[in-house]
């Protein structure tokens, strides 16, 4: 399934990485701390650390972190830090509407103005090109 | 302890997503996506020191954070762990070279004073 190298293919690769890279972050964090709320405090011991491991929710937490971890490395072999960065702070958006919306949890005004403060800063950021170094290469 | 925690949390963010974004670059744009490709893409990825200095530093990130939050309500530990953002700017500027214009710096201020008011 090879990508075009043009812009406009490196721009709709860019969005399908960022979306995929907050959407697995947010879900593999959730299904992480639900998993971990249901088993209560495990112990610190390595045993009871990796048992923790094989309860289905920890378990499907760590699986979309480990695609969260390589959505991100693939996208940032192509896009600045400084782009990637700020663009998947929209996580911390889908977190509070999921709450809102599949929790039924309430969320205060100034809640909603965080809200509207960060998808402004990740639009702002989102206008800017992806990439303003060339892959391949080291900073001098 | 929560302001050692912090530090951690900051540092070894700040460690991890520079070397990440060093050795990804070291790799080359990713332009296949077939799971061959991505499994000889990640082969790669995996034997280059900096995605590995990378990985055990998000690791050691994400253990702190995990131990933050047990010891202090979110309220703090979010916005705390988000003054990354400012670290890992300054680095992509002057250390990956990045073209960090108005645009970038102002998305990270309006950002980071969101996720102040939704942590309230």
């Amino acid at each position: 399934m090879p990508v075009t190298n043009d812009q406009s293919g490196l721009h709709y690769k860019t969005r399908l990485f960022t979306v995929l890279t907050i959407l697995t972050n947010v879900a593999g964090n959730s299904a992480l701390t639900k998993g971990m709320q249901q088993i209560g405090d495990p112990g610190s011991t390595p045993a009871a650390l990796i048992g923790a491991l094989f309860h289905p929710w920890v378990a499907l937490g760590v699986a979309l972190l480990i695609v969260w971890t390589l959505t991100h490395m693939a996208l940032l072999s192509w896009a600045d830090l400084s782009y990637v960065l700020p663009v998947t702070a929209f996580a911390y958006v889908l977190t509070e509407l999921s709450g809102k919306f599949l929790l039924g949890e309430f969320i205060s005004t100034q809640r909603w103005f965080g809200v509207l403060l960060i998808t402004a800063g990740v639009f702002l950021v989102g206008r800017t090109p992806p990439s303003s170094v060339d892959a391949g290469t080291t900073p001098s | 302890m929560k302001w050692i925690l912090v530090f951690t949390v900051i540092c070894a963010t700040t460690v991890g997503d520079v070397c990440r974004s060093l050795g990804m670059r070291q790799h080359g744009e990713m332009h296949e996506f077939s799971p061959g490709a991505i499994g000889q893409a990640f082969a790669a990825v995996a034997r280059n020191w900096l995605v590995i200095v990378s990985t055990c530093a998000m690791a050691v990130s994400f253990f702190s954070f995990m131990k933050l939050v047990a010891i202090a309500p979110m309220s703090f530990a979010v916005p705390m762990s988000a003054a990354t953002f400012v670290p890992e700017t300054l680095l992509a500027r002057f250390l990956l070279k990045e073209k960090v214009d108005w645009r970038r710096w102002m998305g990270v201020g309006l950002i980071l004073v969101g996720v102040y008011f939704i942590s309230q």
